[in-house]
């Protein structure tokens, strides 16, 4: 066990590294960044001078060092646009999007997991292919789309909810609904498969012929050995889930990374951009680290192998 | 006093997959302490038949008649809350793949101590002697380890374990030394042979291989296309097959004493697919006996004395 979590952990670091090197040679590797941050009406001077006050005239190198120091420091540059360290406006807007995150995973776990399981358990019957149709019209209807329909009828014609922004303890059910359900699909599908999967195993007969119920063999064996495979798949569509969140976040007004992103990219804010990039691989690389360190958990295959 | 009624007892099982009918009119009894063998080709429908007596049938298998008792008890008409408290207690299974008839997730002993409906922890000393019955070397480890740490010998024995464990007067098992190694097969068949003498527990043994029913079995069963073609006492039948198939099937096992590289026996032609079941004799078609009658019309079981029972019309003539 120590072995595969100390190589996992290990994976983990390196893909980090990987991430941020290729961020720094995206940003050389497409010209001068200098450019990106002046203005177009910008004199050759004053071009000059912002590049020697950024340290983009040194040697790639140096600036790779210095990049790597920066960062090991949290110093993620001064935001030219806002006037204010980047790791702050980051910090600021962090909290809001796990939140966010947070909230949109609830409903997907909450919703397709028993969805799958049910769609497995009851194959074939009416109720089955019900809820077959309802996964697949969460997995079709785009965010944006689905995100105005949520504000029309909850916000609008009903008004339970409040539409946007993030004041009061009840605004993020919407967004979180609007970005849980493409990820709730995913879940009910994979869930689905891993199910029937182990329900056509022997060890499920077995388990029957020694008096188990179907629901308690289910219960007791099926749905550990389900978990495995939609583990894996958890980690990626919590990946996705952040990737959507630029879009529901600018939907409903919500002050997270999504938003800011949008807001950087139009203000050809780089820095910022650079840093939600950043933040949002890591997180990545950290929820598949955390998928890894799940399996061990789960099977003891892992966890007591060799 | 009437005696005892047979641990099981099969009365014109019929199974049907779609319009097909897989087991047809299958009659069978087993004794307390007593193993029977229940022979044949793959898709011959004896495994469906230990399913149907477990009563965990497919879904796409359907009962279309005949009755099932155990101990006395028909249990094609209980319903499904008292078939489950039957299941492990009167009657129980063990199946082909050890391995996979094991949750890869679950320590052998808590899978052991739910055929006694307790958890581990309470269980632990019955689990324990258990292991110890069917040869488990240093059962308070094996207890607490995975079905992966255990190789595939290890894991039937496990497997019987779990079956044997809350004292069913019936054991089903299908196929249960097919996935094991030459030695490890003998062994296991001497456990189960043991086993059932001392608990007296009757044994219905599904496999292919002749050689296992040699071993094992006092009663052999043989049965094709879904039907039994020939039942009688192992002794007698091997020395004197009464059915054309039997007949065939012995011939066909390969012996020491063979010439070397000399060609192995095979029955010629295919089992009929169901569906594309005749009239008559369901082995008429691949038999040498076969005449006008055999394909016209289904020959019965009929009682040849001595515990034998042929449904051939040549019986007779065999051999």
């Amino acid at each position: 066990m120590p072995r595969h979590i100390a190589g996992r952990v290990g994976q983990a670091l390196v893909a980090a590294f990987g991430v941020l090197s290729i961020v720094f040679v995206v940003l050389h590797l497409s010209g001068d960044p200098t450019l990106l941050l002046v203005p177009p009406d910008a004199s050759a001077a004053q071009i000059a001078e912002l590049r020697h006050a950024l340290g983009f005239d040194r040697p790639l190198l140096a600036q790779y060092l210095a990049y790597l120091g920066q960062l090991a420091h949290f110093d993620l540059g001064q935001s030219l646009v806002q006037r204010a360290p980047v790791a702050v406006i980051l910090a600021a807007r962090i909290p809001y999007t796990v939140e966010l995150a947070l909230a949109a995973l609830a409903v997907a776990i909450g919703l397709g997991l028993p969805a799958g399981i049910a769609m497995a358990v009851w194959r074939g019957r009416p109720a089955a292919r019900l809820l077959a149709v309802v996964v697949l019209a969460g997995q079709s209807l785009p965010t944006f789309w689905s995100g105005i329909l949520l504000i029309l009828l909850f916000g609008v014609t009903l008004g339970w909810l409040p539409t946007s922004g993030a004041d009061s303890a009840s605004s993020v059910i919407l967004p979180a609904v609007a970005l849980g359900l493409v990820t709730m699909a995913g879940f009910a599908r994979m869930m689905r498969i891993a199910m029937l999967d182990e329900l056509g195993r022997d060890y499920v007969a077995a388990a029957r012929a020694r008096g188990l119920s179907r629901g308690a063999a289910i219960l007791r064996h099926v749905l550990r050995n389900a978990a495995i495979p939609v583990v894996t798949i958890a980690a990626l569509e919590i990946g996705n889930l952040l990737a959507g969140a630029v879009i529901v976040e600018t939907v409903f007004a919500w002050p997270g990374i999504g938003q800011l992103a949008m807001q950087s990219i139009a203000a050809r804010d780089f820095l910022v951009v650079q840093a939600v990039v950043l933040f949002v691989s890591l997180v990545y690389i950290g929820m598949n680290l955390l998928a890894d360190l799940a399996y061990a958990w789960i099977d003891p295959r892992i966890r007591r192998g060799p | 006093m009437t005696p005892a009624p047979p641990a099981l007892e099969i009365e014109e099982l019929s199974l049907s997959i779609a319009a097909a009918r897989v087991v047809d009119g299958v009659s069978l009894a087993v004794a307390a302490g007593e193993v029977v063998a229940m022979v044949g080709e793959s898709g011959c429908g004896k495994s469906l038949t230990a399913q149907a007596v477990m009563r965990l049938l497919p879904d796409a298998v359907r009962h279309q008649g005949g009755r099932i008792r155990v101990a006395g008890q028909d249990i094609t008409a209980l319903p499904d809350s008292a078939m489950r408290r039957l299941r492990g207690r009167a009657l129980s299974m063990i199946f082909q793949e050890p391995q996979a008839a094991l949750d890869p997730l679950a320590t052998v002993g808590a899978q052991i101590a739910e055929a006694l409906r307790l958890p581990l922890a309470r269980a632990r000393p019955a689990v324990r002697a258990m292991l110890e019955e069917v040869g488990l070397s240093d059962p308070e480890r094996r207890i607490d380890q995975y079905p992966f740490e255990l190789s595939g010998g290890m894991c039937q024995r496990v497997m019987i374990a779990c079956a044997l464990i809350a004292r069913p007067a019936l054991l089903l098992a299908d196929e249960p030394t097919t996935a094991l190694d030459v030695t490890i097969q003998a062994q296991i068949l001497a456990l189960l042979r043991r086993l059932a003498a001392e608990r007296g527990t009757a044994v219905l043994l599904i496999t292919h291989d002749m050689g296992v029913v040699a071993d094992i079995a006092d009663r052999v069963a043989v049965m094709y296309a879904g039907r039994i073609a020939e039942t009688g006492p192992v002794g007698a039948l091997f020395a004197a097959p009464r059915h054309p198939y039997t007949a065939l099937l012995l011939a066909a096992i390969p012996r020491l004493a063979d010439t070397p590289k000399s060609r192995l026996a095979v029955i010629e032609g295919r089992v009929p697919m169901p569906g594309a079941f005749g009239a008559g004799c369901r082995f008429a078609e691949r038999c040498p006996l076969a005449d006008a009658r055999c394909t016209a019309q289904a020959p019965p079981l009929r009682d040849l004395g001595g515990g034998r029972h042929s449904a051939c019309f040549h019986a007779e003539r065999v051999g």
